[in-house]
């Protein structure tokens, strides 16, 4: 077994990157998976409370960088999935305790035992980000539909060209199908025109994504949720499954078109 | 006309300002920086052939995840060069 190591970034703050790990690695868990998650901000970390671990928590990933502890030691086993880990960041110390090199070799330390290891990037573009996309072999870039974010992730999505990372694939997250209609929000194909990078999926903007962090427990879990539907088949179309779009309005025209973009019928 | 007092859809507005964002982000090049480069380049080119300074438009274009610097230059014809 040798695990795909993928970093979820999107450069703005904010955009649902941890919402993004925490679903992403319980659906993958779901479907019987071994996962990995890794909370890449140190000093501000939050994948422990999204997770619903943040009392769990004895040793972080510095502990294992400086040696106070083994890998296996800062790995947090799911309450609902014993086959899903959480290594937390370090609470109380900088960006600077940790080196992209120190990245790669936790990673590939991880890669024998599991299928998949996911990377919480920080948001920004500094050390922290560098240390999270080190040992990606993929690279997702979450952004929202709107200005700020869009043109942060296309920073993102440059920087990573640049570092020959091949071809980040898109979550547009929290849309609105509504507001798109009425042309007050940037539609799926604007901003797949306006990045020119590839599609994995658009979550829409569901009540029941804060309802989940509230308890702690991802909306993947909720059979009803919009968005854990939406981010199971992303789950699932990075474990190679050709899954089509969600008919998020039920309106033809525009999903229609969105599967076109992506080329997916 | 009618069209003159439309106000344009916010979404249109946010992809069309981002268009111009993304262009001068990628390139890191400023509008400003782009004026004085469009200047250097057509007294370059006025060096060796008559054009109409007037005419030229010299512009980012995008095209995927790639830009482009496009620009159109009309000559002055020969004849009427002659003939002034």
């Amino acid at each position: 077994m040798t695990a795909q190591v993928i970093t979820v970034t999107s450069g703005k703050g904010g955009v649902g990157k941890t919402t993004a790990v925490a679903n992403l690695a319980t659906a993958l868990a779901i479907d019987g998976k071994r996962v990995v998650c890794i909370d890449g901000d140190i000093g501000l970390r939050n994948l422990d409370v999204v997770m619903g671990l943040e009392n769990r928590i004895v040793y972080d990933i510095v502990d294992v960088i400086e040696g106070r502890c083994k890998l296996k030691q800062a790995m947090i086993r799911d309450k609902h999935f014993p086959e899903m880990y959480l290594i937390p960041a370090a609470q109380t110390r900088d960006k600077n305790a940790v080196s992209p090199s120190d990245m790669v070799r936790i990673c590939n330390d991880l890669r024998a035992d599991s299928d998949f290891v996911i990377i919480d990037s920080p948001a920004g573009i500094e050390r922290g980000f560098r240390n999270a996309i080190a040992a990606a072999d993929r690279v997702l870039v979450v952004t929202n539909p709107e200005v700020s974010a869009v043109r942060d992730a296309d920073r993102v999505v440059g920087i990573l060209e640049a570092e020959e990372k091949g071809n980040p694939l898109l979550i547009l997250n929290r849309l609105n199908p509504t507001m798109v209609k009425n042309n007050d929000m940037l539609s799926p194909e604007d901003v797949l025109d306006l990045l020119g990078i590839q599609l994995v999926g658009i979550v829409p903007e569901d009540e029941t994504v804060i309802i989940g962090s509230n308890r702690g427990a991802p909306v993947v879990n909720d059979p009803k949720s919009r968005a854990g539907q939406a981010f199971r088949n992303i789950a699932k179309r990075l474990q190679g499954q050709d899954i089509p779009f969600m008919d998020l309005n039920q309106q033809g025209g525009l999903w229609s078109a969105i599967q076109r973009l992506a080329g997916r019928k | 006309m009618m069209n003159f007092f439309k106000r344009k859809s916010s979404a249109t507005s946010a992809k069309e300002r981002l268009q111009l964002v993304l262009v001068h982000d990628r390139t890191d090049l400023t509008p400003a920086q782009l004026e004085s480069l469009k200047d250097d380049l057509l007294k370059a080119i006025s060096q060796y052939i008559d054009i109409d300074p007037d005419a030229v438009q010299i512009g980012l274009e995008r095209d995927g995840r790639s830009q482009r610097l496009v620009a159109d230059i009309p000559l002055r014809s020969p004849s009427h060069h002659r003939a002034g």
